[in-house]
This record gives structure tokens, sequence and C-alpha cells, in this order.
């Protein structure tokens, strides 16, 4: 390794680059723990939902040329998707060992691949950076792509957004409620079936934005959705599943650490994230902020 | 008959039964009789080489199943063994010329000792945590043949090998011939059936599935429950193994698809919907994917499509799956008065 020839710039172009890459594994990671924790279930259709979430994206940018809509409208859809998954698929195993939810979700997968596919073809679709934030900007270490800045913004926004939403709203209250017991809520008279439904629906909407965020810097196809799928969980499991600080931190530091074995060694950069997973795994089985018992 | 043992007999509580013929005629021949509806099977089927890949793909779910029906640990990262079985395969014959059944042996122990060492990593996550670990392991492994395309030949596959004599010396035969080689795989898998069949019947067979049954349990009967469990990832990897590596000696090439999360997806298909935790089930199972598959891709790419959809009404309607579900009747009619 020639140090010499890593300047600072480099560096901080890298790291910043992590940070937008890690921007998308928070909002997958987000989706996954919030259904985790109030569902009890693993999604494991995740990966496609995201994949899906861009083509949605794709679809209403064609139809109403703004990617603004596309980024609005194409979550929505694909969260009220989520919802008909959650009615009439999820809900009719309630009681079942949570194993058949991971099962009928993986085979969601398969059925979400296909469909895609033959609505759009299965070659890739490209996706342009919209006009308006396309080019990039000078932050004083280097220049940044705007669209990347653009993309850490509007995380930044959700997670504020679902912050006051969980902690400071009565609605955000009853969530966490029954995050801890469903069974009192019940007893209290709060609809959880309905709880769970949106909950539900949620989480596939991030990864749907994830989905649309991300369109513009990796390639759009079918198959996305599975390579995504295991990274979203390598996120998971070092953040500590159901831990939502624990995803977004994770999300962060995946990040990085992929894009600065991009740099230093570029082989490496597709094994590093899950090479990390395996690590903290050794020492930490719960993962980052995960509680003891849940998983190790 | 003593009054005593009836009143015995009608308050004891029912007695919960894995499979309504186990224990029976039918458990003890079960690995004699499997064989015996293998042998059938190249000439039931429209051809012999969908037959061949039954005997392979039905192995690999009967190594799954190993851990998912009889331990209750739902991996999702099976591929890692069944391609590095594969993988191992095809270097050993054909970058360094060792001999077939040499190169499968090179490959099972190599399988295994992934297994080991993947199973050293996620064994003490539990549930659904340990199906997500095991799906990011196999990634793992399958970027790093994706990598190491020098030895693995990348996203092209590895090619270069080809086998068509097997066995040693003068007892080698020509397995161009599609018919003898679908015998020769299935001595192979005849040998690890039989094997399975006596693991299973084994004390570690009723530690396994008492650990299925409740880990809390067998751990308070005094059972090594994470020293059980790995060794049961370990076999259970070492069958996927010897499945991957007969792949490749029937392909003469392995694709990294082999190493993908669609391999390792493929396994808990064929093992759900034949019977998780039956003996004979994986195999329906890996003969019903593969005939869906045959039938429908002549008619459309998307056959996928129809796939998950129906293991999804399988996961709502038909989780035994069908022999699992057949073994059920059977028994429902054998305990009718």
């Amino acid at each position: 390794m020639d140090w010499g020839s890593l300047d600072l710039e480099l560096i901080a172009m890298q790291l910043f680059s992590g940070v937008a890459l890690g921007a998308v594994f928070v909002m997958l990671a987000l989706g996954l723990s919030i259904i985790f924790g109030m569902l009890g279930i693993v999604n494991f259709a995740h990966g496609n939902v995201f994949m899906v979430g861009a083509y949605a994206g794709v679809f209403v940018m064609e139809r109403t040329g703004s990617f603004w809509a596309a980024l609005i409208l194409g979550p929505l859809l694909v969260g009220a998707l989520g919802l008909l998954v959650e009615r009439f698929l999820i809900r009719p195993l309630a009681g079942r060992p949570p194993d058949d939810a991971l099962l009928l979700t993986f085979g969601l997968g398969y059925v979400l691949v296909e469909g895609v596919r033959i609505l759009f073809g299965s070659d890739g679709l490209p996706f342009a950076t919209p006009e308006a934030l396309s080019g990039v900007a000078d932050l004083g270490v280097g220049f940044f792509p705007i669209y990347r800045i653009f993309v850490i913004g509007v995380v930044a926004l959700v997670l504020v957004a679902l912050w006051v939403g969980l902690e400071r709203t009565k609605l955000g209250l009853i969530v966490r409620a029954g995050a801890r017991d469903p069974e009192i809520l019940r007893v209290l008279g709060v609809d959880i079936e309905r709880l769970w439904l949106w909950v539900f629906g949620l989480g596939i909407a991030l990864a749907a934005l994830g989905g649309v965020l991300a369109a513009p810097m990796r390639s759009v196809n079918p198959e996305m959705g599975n390579v995504v799928l295991g990274e979203a969980f390598a996120v998971t499991v070092i953040g500590g599943m159901g831990s939502l600080l624990g995803s977004v931190v994770a999300g962060l530091l995946v990040g990085v650490v992929v894009s600065m074995t991009a740099l230093l060694a570029p082989e490496m950069a597709s094994i590093a994230m899950f090479a990390f997973m395996a690590l903290v795994l050794l020492v930490r089985p719960q993962g980052l902020f995960g509680k003891p018992g849940l998983g190790a | 008959m003593q009054p005593l043992d009836q009143t015995v007999l009608a308050t004891a509580p029912p007695v919960p039964r894995r499979s309504p013929l186990a224990g029976g005629a039918l458990s003890r021949w079960r690995a004699p009789l499997s064989i015996l509806a293998l042998l059938a099977l190249p000439f039931l089927l429209p051809s012999q080489a969908l037959a061949v890949n039954v005997l392979i793909y039905g192995l690999y779910a009967v190594g799954y199943n190993l851990l998912y029906g009889y331990t209750g640990l739902l991996s999702f990262g099976h591929a890692a063994f069944f391609g590095t079985g594969a993988y191992v395969t095809g270097i050993a014959i054909g970058a360094y010329g060792l001999h077939p059944l040499a190169a499968m042996g090179l490959a099972v122990a190599a399988a295994g000792a992934l297994a080991l060492a993947l199973g050293a990593v996620s064994i003490r996550s539990r549930g659904i945590y340990f199906a997500m670990v095991t799906l990011a392991l196999a990634q793992l492994v399958y970027y790093a043949a994706l990598q190491a395309s020098a030895w693995t030949g990348g996203e092209n596959g590895l090619r270069g090998f080809t086998v068509a004599r097997i066995g040693l010396g003068r007892l080698a035969v020509d397995i161009l011939n599609p018919l003898t080689k679908y015998f020769v795989v299935l001595a192979f898998v005849g040998a690890a059936l039989a094997m399975i069949s006596r693991i299973l019947a084994s004390p570690f067979g009723a530690v396994i599935e008492a650990i299925r049954e409740s880990e809390t349990r067998a751990r308070a009967c005094g059972f090594d429950v994470e020293r059980t469990k790995l060794l049961a990832f370990v076999l259970s990897g070492l069958f996927c193994g010897l499945a991957g590596a007969l792949f490749a000696i029937h392909l003469s090439i392995v694709p990294l698809d082999s190493l993908a999360y669609h391999t390792s997806g493929m396994a808990v298909v064929m093992t759900l919907v034949g019977g998780a935790g039956t003996f004979f089930g994986p195999f329906v199972g890996a003969l019903a994917v593969l005939v869906l598959e045959d039938a429908l891709s002549l008619w459309t790419p998307h056959w996928q499509l129809a796939l998950g959809t129906v293991f999804i009404l399988f996961v709502l309607f038909l989780p035994r799956g069908l022999w699992g579900t057949a073994l059920a009747r059977i028994g429902a009619m054998r305990g009718r008065p």
C-alpha cells in the first residue's frame, strides 16, 4: 500500500461516499427493524421491495417526468402493496411459528422479481440523476456530487420525522408500547391488527424509498434485490436486530467500511461488510446495540 | 389384556408423534426403500439428465433437512457448502489432475471445514437471526469466489474439466452414457442416504430432534446444545458438499450461481415442498420443483413466478409438504379404530 498516493482529499471524498452509501443501508435496515420490532417477523422480500421501489420510481418518472413525484409516489405505491401483503398473506399466519412468515416473504421475493421481469423486462434500466441535483458542490475539502448530499439530507429528514413520530406523538407511544407488549395493548382496547398493518406498510415504504434514492447511484435491474437483501441483513445483524439506533449507526458504519475498503483494496470491497459482520458476531453475537437473548 | 393398562392408555396425554410411521417397519427400511424408489426414477421421467438433477438436488435437500427438518435450524446459506463441494471438485480435477474420487473426497472435506468455520460464527444466533446470519455468510463466500477468479473462473464459472470415467482401475465405468451416470450418482446418493438414516437412528439423532422440540429442555437434560448444533451443521454441510461434488461431475462446469442466494433458497423450497423433518420428503420436493421447472420453462421464461406462488401456497395451506402430509394421512387412517 502506497500511502503517499492517498491525499486527504481523496480520503474525505471516500468517507463522504461511504456516508451516502450508508444512508441507503440505514433506510433498508430501519424498515427491517421496524417490522421485526412490531410484528416479530423478518421480511425476506425486503431486498426485492427495494428493487420494486426503484422500478416504481422509474414508472412514476416516465409517466410524470418528475423526479419529485417519483420520490414521493413510488414509496407510497409500494407501501400500499405492502398493506395488501400484510392483510392477505401475513395476517393469516398469526399464531404460527415465526419461521412461517419468513418463508412466505421469501416466496414473495420470487413473485416480485418475476413480476418486475414481466412488466419491465429482464434487462436493467437507466435511472438518470435529476437535472436539478446533478453536478458537484465544493465543500471545502473537495467536490462532492450534489445528488449524494441530497440523499444524505433526505435520509436525515426521514430519521428526524421517525424520531419525532415515535417519541413525541401519542401514536408513537402506542407503537412503542405495541412493540413491548401487544397483549396488554389489546386489553387496553387498541386495535393492534390495524397498528401492525400500518407499521408493516411503513417498513415497506422505507425500503422502497431507499430503492428510489439509490436508483441513480446503482444499476436498476430485477436481480438487484437479492444482492441488497444480503447487505441489509449484514447491517441489521451488526446493528442488533430490532434496534433503530443500531440500524442507523451500523448502516453508516458499514457504508464507510465498504467505501474505505474500496479505496485501499478495491477487490475486497464486496467482501468487507460480510467479514465485518462475522467479526462483530464473534465479539458481540447480539450485535452492537442488540439486547442479549433476542438473537443470541 | 389387563384393565389397568387400558386406563393408563385412556388417561395418558396423546403422545406427540413426528411422523406416524416413524419407529415402524417403514422407518427401519427407509434407506433401502428410498433407494428402491430412486432406482425406478430414470424410467419414469422424460429425460435422464432431469433424473440425475433430482438425485443431486434431492441429496442436497436431504442434507439441508438434517439441519432444518430435524434440528430445527433454518439456514439460508447452504449454497456455500453445495458450491464449495462443486468448485473444489472441479479445481482439483481441472487444475491438479486429481483422480475424480479423490477430488470428491477433498471437496466433501472442504465443505465440512467451511461448515465448521461458518457454524462457529453463526451457531450461537437463534431462530430468524440464524437465517439472516447464514445468508450473509454465504454471500461472503459467494463474493470471495467471484474475486478469486484465477481459481474459480469468476462470473464465467469454472470450466475445463470433464470426467468421462469414474471408479477405480478396471472397475471404472463410462459416465458419458446418461443412464450409467444416473446409477453411478445413485451409488453415492444411496450410500449417503444409508448414513443419514443411521445418524437419525442414533442417540445423536434423538438429541437433535429434542433440540428442535425444545432447546431449553434439551439443555436442562444435560445435553451440550451448542456442540450438538454445530455437529449437525457440519454433518449437513458434508452431505450438501457431496451433492455439490456430484453436481460438478454431472455438469462438467461449475456456474457461479451454485454459490448464490438462489441455490440456498432452492434447498429451503425443496425441503419445505416435500416435507421438512421426513426422510424421503426432500426427494419428493426436489422432484416436484424440478419437474415444475422442466414443464413450465418450455412455456415461459417466467416459471419462477409459478414457483414463488406455489411456495407461498404451501406455506399458507400445506406447511407439512407433500410427503409429510401424505404420511400424516396414512397415519390418521391407521390410527382409526
